[in-house]
């Protein structure tokens, strides 16, 4: 036990590091290799974060910022900008104290996102998670559209030991909702975890059969803890603000699973979308196994980002 | 839509200059901060952006402002030419062994980029220029990878050879092209898993099939919708495996697809295919000025022309485009467009797609929302046959029984006729449109669609 849990902090950490690296080695050398604060300081602060996915927006908003504090406070040394910037993005980064009551309650959860992000293998993960803490756990596999989804979620519930409610390929996706909430409520499931095909935000007529299945699980199941989690893809672009902004528009989002965090992708967006539609981040992915499913903390996160690695190891043993 | 569009704001940018002949240094520098951020915004590599942005200015600076443009206009002319020269101006075709030789070709890239959907699509359209492709299964990690590429491969009708997931990939590939030999097929294609390109032992896996078996295109998947990451995903694929090509997938989304620009960038090697939606069919050809004009959210007419073509059910085209010639494009070719239009993903889709629509869409949106057409559809469908097919019949009695049978005001009634007979006139002008595929440059289009460059 003792070593599974070394595992999950080790994989943890792996995955952060090789985020981390990029931006700390960067944040780094720029902040040791300047004697003053001055434009070119900047311009080089203005890469990392361009680089790091935030996006030209909220770097703008994060850079105005500091150059105002360090007008106010009199800064001169790059290396108090540094602790200035961590915060700032911090400030950014804040939101209320995530939520994970859903999994302690009766609750639907919803996964939702566009093709690719990894929604199923995200499902599966959580599935694995929330069995291991006790919970009564029923998939839905709504994606009747791609060839071999409900194949795959299945394949999930056998390696987590649970129920799964499917339908045909290429039947309707609303149904399967429906029957499997009123599995759920039959079976008096703690947890139902719907898996959804992947749609493209700007389709319309696939964001209106979300919003339809949305809506039966609201009329079906009231009263029930409700929980609508977007996955990104880490390596995603700008483009992941819009995914969210669009996804929020059919189905109330409750978080965001960011995957495929363990590349050299920095996840940047996180930091973009956090800050312009206050959605929080509650889990990451960070590998292919049941135990790569983390949970998101915003401040554990800015501060691995940015702490040298010695500071940041420590403080995650 | 998401963007203002570059041209859009280049024409604020420009708006209280009054530079004239020569483009100064100061008027170019300013533009290209919002061209940078365009590029931004697309996500293009910031590497990329920054050496882009050196060789239009140097080229920029003291150039000529072209008659009948203004030095916004001329900036763009040379952005657009830059990057068109950046991203290559031909498309490029896969390439095949002569004769009856057997064509490897492996994909490969991250998770969820779409490879094996990728797969399938290509195999269809490999079925149409008569090649026999033999689809094989090496995702031997992802669950249900193997009955999805079965799956796919059933709908396009081409065979799968798969060994389960128990055995090592390579000795798969090695197996598919016995099988291959054996069974006539003259294309394999390699369906791998996805991996991480900083995973060192999948992509050795990768390195291990290239090694034991003659693999002739290696093409890497990438979603269009990658962000910065996109070079170190290309560049580390292209050194440790060698790739030969590319293919950008979900191209239908609304991102601006900077990460075709990063990844030519980075490894010169062209993109050949672009994956427009979930259908099987929804393969195209890569064309990298229609892309440049995409990245720099100058709209991408000359692909909704394209789209229109194909949709549009051929015979109905043949006779809609006669029509159209003699000016007698009537309601019931209304009601045919618009069903037409709907097919092709809605009237927003399209205008989305039109260049300089950025600043307007707003009011467009507003003045054609969907219920608006389904009324319009109603005032078509409360006409006679006769009126239908001959506008000129509806006199005032005609238009108040149709406005009743529709249930909208006669002021509703008149303004559709009126507009309708507004679009006949630039109907007359889309032959030329429509006839001009493969032209180059957007300077051929009637004076009728003002291009903003």
């Amino acid at each position: 036990m003792s070593e599974e849990k070394l595992g999950f902090f080790g994989r943890l950490k792996q995955g952060l590091t090789k985020t981390r690296n990029n931006i700390v080695n960067g944040i780094d050398s720029v902040f040791s290799g300047f004697s003053n604060i001055d434009d070119d300081f900047y311009e080089e602060l203005e890469e990392i974060l361009i680089m790091g996915d935030i996006g030209i927006n909220a770097t703008t908003s994060i850079l105005d910022r500091l150059k105002e504090q360090v007008r106010e406070q009199h800064i001169k040394e790059p290396s108090q900008c540094k602790e200035l910037l961590i915060q700032s993005i911090k400030d950014q980064m804040h939101v209320e104290s995530t939520a994970y009551d859903f999994e302690k309650e009766q609750s639907v959860v919803m996964v939702i996102g566009v093709n690719g992000v990894g929604k199923t293998t995200s499902v599966g993960k959580l599935a694995g998670i929330l069995k291991n803490d006790g919970r009564k756990v029923l998939l839905a596999a709504a994606d009747t559209f791609r060839a071999a989804a409900g194949e795959q979620l299945t394949e999930w519930a056998n390696r987590a030991g649970v129920d799964i409610i499917g339908g045909a390929e290429g039947s309707d996706p609303a149904s399967v909702i429906y029957d499997a909430v009123n599995a759920a409520k039959a079976r008096n499931v703690d947890v139902l975890l719907c898996d959804t095909a992947g749609r493209l935000h700007n389709k319309k007529n696939l964001m209106e059969e979300l919003r339809k299945m949305n809506r039966i699980i609201d009329k079906e199941f009231s009263g029930v803890h409700r929980e609508n989690l977007v996955v990104l893809d880490g390596t995603t672009g700008q483009n992941a603000l819009q995914q969210a902004r669009e996804f929020g528009e059919v189905a109330d989002l409750t978080g965001i699973i960011l995957t495929k965090m363990d590349g050299t992708a920095k996840g940047g967006i996180a930091v973009a979308i956090q800050s312009e539609l206050n959605v929080p981040v509650k889990y990451i992915g960070v590998g292919e196994t049941i135990e790569d499913l983390q949970k998101f903390d915003s401040d554990d996160f800015v501060n691995a980002l940015f702490n040298v690695h010695g500071e940041a190891e420590s403080g995650m043993e | 839509m998401a963007f203002e569009s570059l041209t859009d704001k280049l024409q604020n940018v420009f708006k209280n200059l009054r530079s004239k002949g020569r483009l100064t240094e100061d008027d170019v520098k300013a533009a290209l901060k919002e061209v940078k951020m365009a590029l931004l915004e697309a996500d293009v590599n910031f590497k990329v952006v920054k050496q882009f942005v050196k060789s239009v200015e140097e080229r920029a600076v003291g150039a000529d402002v072209m008659n009948g443009l203004n030095p916004g206009q001329m900036v763009i002319k040379i952005v657009n030419e830059e990057m068109v020269s950046l991203m290559g101006s031909e498309t490029t075709e896969l390439t095949f062994q002569p004769g009856k030789a057997i064509t490897v070709i492996m994909m490969c890239g991250l998770q969820g980029a779409g490879k094996t959907t990728t797969t399938a699509k290509i195999a269809g359209k490999l079925k149409q220029k008569g090649k026999k492709s033999l689809l094989v299964a090496c995702d031997v990690y992802r669950p249900a990878a193997i009955k999805q590429l079965q799956v796919n491969a059933e709908k396009q009708n081409v065979d799968v050879f798969s060994m389960g997931d128990k055995h090592k990939p390579v000795d798969i590939a090695k197996a598919a092209i016995e099988h291959a030999e054996k069974n006539g097929h003259n294309v394999v294609i390699l369906d791998t898993a996805g991996r991480l390109q900083i995973d060192e032992a999948m992509m050795a896996e990768l390195q291990e099939i290239k090694e034991k078996v003659t693999v002739h295109q290696t093409l890497l998947v990438v979603d269009a919708m990658t962000g910065q990451d996109a070079v170190n995903i290309a560049k580390e694929f292209d050194e440790k495996i060698g790739l030969d090509g590319v293919v950008l997938t979900k191209m239908d989304g609304d991102t601006r697809g900077g990460a075709a620009l990063s990844v030519k960038a980075v490894t010169g090697k062209p993109i050949i295919y672009v994956g427009m939606g979930e259908k099987l069919s929804d393969l195209e050809q890569f064309y990298p000025d229609r892309m440049a004009g995409r990245i720099l959210g100058m709209g991408d007419v000359l692909s909704l022309i394209e789209k229109v073509q194909i949709d549009v059910d051929e015979d109905k085209e043949k006779q809609m485009a006669a029509k159209m010639k003699k000016g007698k494009f009537d309601f019931e070719d209304y009601l045919e467009s618009m069903n037409q239009m709907k097919k092709m993903g809605g009237l927003s889709y399209i205008l989305g797609m039109m260049p300089g629509m950025g600043a307007k869409m707003g009011d467009i949106e507003s003045m054609v929302d969907d219920k608006q057409l389904s009324r319009m559809e109603a005032i078509v469908l409360s006409m006679t046959q006769a009126e239908r097919q001959n506008p000129k019949l509806l006199n005032p009695s005609r238009k108040h029984r149709i406005a009743k049978g529709a249930g909208v005001d006669i002021s509703v009634v008149n303004r559709f006729i009126k507009q309708f007979e507004q679009s006949q006139k630039m109907m007359k002008q889309l032959p030329g449109m429509l006839g001009g595929k493969g032209k180059k440059g957007r300077g051929g289009f009637p004076g009728g669609f003002k291009l903003p460059f």
